[in-house]
């Protein structure tokens, strides 16, 4: 999980010290090819464009094939056309799984930002001992590997002996008592995000606390000589100064939100009644569930799209500074 | 500072339900793991494990193949991150240290690679596995997470050789050693913590690994623990304990990874937010 979301910026000090690393001494900055720097990255772009660029294109060639069980045994290429996409593109079910994706993708960014930025700054505020404690616990919750983390939740959501509803039944909610939290779709829902805010906010809040860490102490001290106060000193200081870092942060949990595959299928897999499947899952279970594989490619392709026109805004901004620092 | 009371009070009192909040529920899988059965399913919950028990631990090592799926997990993860560092290694290093043609390109390449929706494209490994004939097999699993570890590790060691300064390349270089000899004795001692660091996230992301296993290795003996641990309330019924014994068992690899490169790793990535 975290994997996926720290790369961008992790990458990012490079840059400068990179535009620095030129050609070695002694040998032509420009002109003849050396064949050395070729040989060094051929292995890693051979692999990405063998494993990732065509399996991309073979996904893209699925979704013009009728690809159903007999076609699967007997080895045969049907070719339909587009018949995968305006089939799926009239299918009300598919217009009602990217709408729910949509909303679940927004709430659980919201609500990661807010409890992440929040604790973030909690962080910067505490003291020693408080602050190792708070970070300890968050580092705790990061570790946790996804899987392990999603039976731990099932488990605390536990109709019977799951904590959670014996702790709501204590404060007075008698009728959660019991409560089957899988057997509806917002409930099951519910739990989902809990899960991945619960994943996700230490990434954004520990990063949050280190790009505080980075203000120039002189930018309060002069704000503070011209008499700004506490809130006043916070908004035209701090928030203008990790305003890169909300937008990265954002557009990364929006990418690892909306392709979230493994705790929303681990959860209760899709159900009940396939009504808390987002477009991954919705992939999944027309693909490989139903065995229509042509039209579960079709699906992929159109969640690929439809995650690019979403990020399609920071893509261009980290492309273009990534041009730029080359 | 003249602050109320209530000023000075919040921040650590919600810095210890924030605590309690985050740390609760890995607190809760060991509990239960070690807890009698009869105090799993108490009518009001056993916060401690008053009466520690081995006998999930038992029952989870004792489950149908686990030591093959150990196995097979630890062999997908170790070799796919080992392969996956050495490559990046070798590209970094030209897109730190050389100039040359289609370098821009490659590091836009990996930069979108990085960003691939995996948890989507699994339709497409099916069938091409599947036509290579090679489904329930451990190879074409580690070559896919070569690749999905690869750009991350491509990016985040070229920052890291990047940082080595030149000049320690150049003197050895002057001193008589080639280009290669220098890279060995010299860069490479000094990325090693780089290298932990890396290796880290891309042990993570590989010991994680959900639905490509599902997707391609239907057969026991194929997979790896993920899937092992996601049937495993199927098999067991709702054995809380034996399940919270084989989620403890599945998460203790990756939380003492953690806490041993934790303090590097996490230093590293986040002094790379802050300049970014």
């Amino acid at each position: 999980m975290s994997a996926q979301t720290e790369e961008t910026t992790a990458a990012r000090p490079a840059s400068p010290s990179s535009r620095g690393g030129a050609a070695p001494p002694g040998r032509p900055r420009e002109g003849k090819a050396q064949p050395l720097p070729y040989l060094l990255v051929l292995p890693a772009a051979a692999l990405t464009v063998l494993l990732l660029g065509w399996t991309l294109l073979k996904n893209g060639l699925l979704s013009f094939q009728n690809l159903g069980k007999r076609q699967l045994i007997r080895h045969v290429t049907e070719w339909t056309g587009l018949d995968n996409y305006t089939n799926t593109l009239s299918n009300s079910e598919f217009w009602h799984v990217t709408g729910r994706s949509m909303a679940f993708t927004a709430v659980n960014v919201a609500l990661i930002m807010v409890v992440g930025c929040l604790t973030g700054l909690l962080l910067a505020r505490l003291g020693k001992g408080m602050r190792l404690l708070l970070s300890t616990a968050l580092v705790l919750a990061w570790a946790m590997p996804v899987v392990a983390a999603t039976t731990v939740f099932q488990w605390l959501f536990d109709q019977r002996f799951g904590v959670v509803n014996h702790l709501l039944d204590a404060l007075g909610f008698h009728s959660m008592a019991g409560y089957n939290w899988t057997g509806d779709q917002l409930s099951t829902f519910f739990v989902i995000t809990v899960l991945l805010v619960w994943q996700s906010v230490p990434f954004v809040a520990v990063n949050l606390y280190a790009a505080t860490t980075t203000i120039p102490k002189e930018l309060y001290e002069a704000a503070a000589l011209d008499g700004a106060g506490a809130w006043k000193r916070f908004t035209s200081v701090t928030l203008p100064f990790l305003k890169p870092f909300f937008l990265a942060t954002t557009f990364l949990e929006v990418i690892w939100v909306f392709k979230c595959f493994t705790q929303v299928f681990a959860i209760n897999e899709g159900g009940p009644d396939r009504l808390t499947e987002t477009l991954p899952v919705y992939a999944f279970a027309e693909g490989i569930g139903s065995q229509h594989f042509g039209m579960g490619a079709a699906i992929s392709i159109l969640t690929i799209v439809i995650l690019l026109a979403l990020t399609a805004y920071y893509l261009r901004l980290v492309l273009k500074q990534e041009e730029d620092d080359l | 500072m003249r602050r109320s009371l209530l000023g000075r009070v919040w921040p650590g009192a919600t810095a210890v339900a924030l605590s309690l909040a985050f740390a609760f529920p890995v607190y809760w899988m060991f509990a239960t793991a070690f807890k009698a059965n009869k105090d799993i399913v108490a009518d009001t919950p056993v916060w401690f494990p008053t009466s520690p028990t081995l006998d999930h631990f038992r029952k989870a090592v004792a489950a149908d193949g686990f030591w093959t799926l150990v196995g097979n997990s630890f062999l997908v993860t170790l070799v796919a991150v080992g392969l996956s560092l050495v490559i990046a290694l070798l590209a970094s290093f030209a897109v730190a240290r050389m100039r040359f043609r289609g370098r821009r390109g490659f590091v836009l390449v990996m930069m979108m690679a990085q960003m691939a929706p995996w948890e989507v494209m699994t339709i497409a490994y099916y069938m091409i596995v599947r036509d290579a004939e090679m489904l329930n097999s451990l190879v074409p699993l580690i070559a896919i997470y070569t690749v999905m570890v690869l750009p991350f590790t491509v990016l985040t060691l070229r920052g890291y050789v990047a940082a080595v300064p030149k000049e320690l390349e150049e003197s050895a270089m002057v001193d008589g050693c080639t280009r290669a000899q220098a890279f060995v004795r010299v860069i490479f001692p000094l990325l090693a913590p780089g290298l932990m660091a890396t290796s880290l996230f891309g042990f993570i992301t590989v010991w994680n690994e959900f639905p490509m296993v599902l997707v391609l290795n239907k057969e026991p003996g194929a997979q790896t623990l993920p899937l092992w641990l996601t049937s495993f309330r199927t098999t067991f019924g709702d054995d809380w304990g034996a399940t919270m014994a084989a989620s403890s068992l599945f998460a203790v690899p990756i939380l003492i990874l953690f806490l041993i490169l934790q303090r590097r790793a996490v230093g590293g990535l986040t002094s790379g937010a802050v300049k970014g």
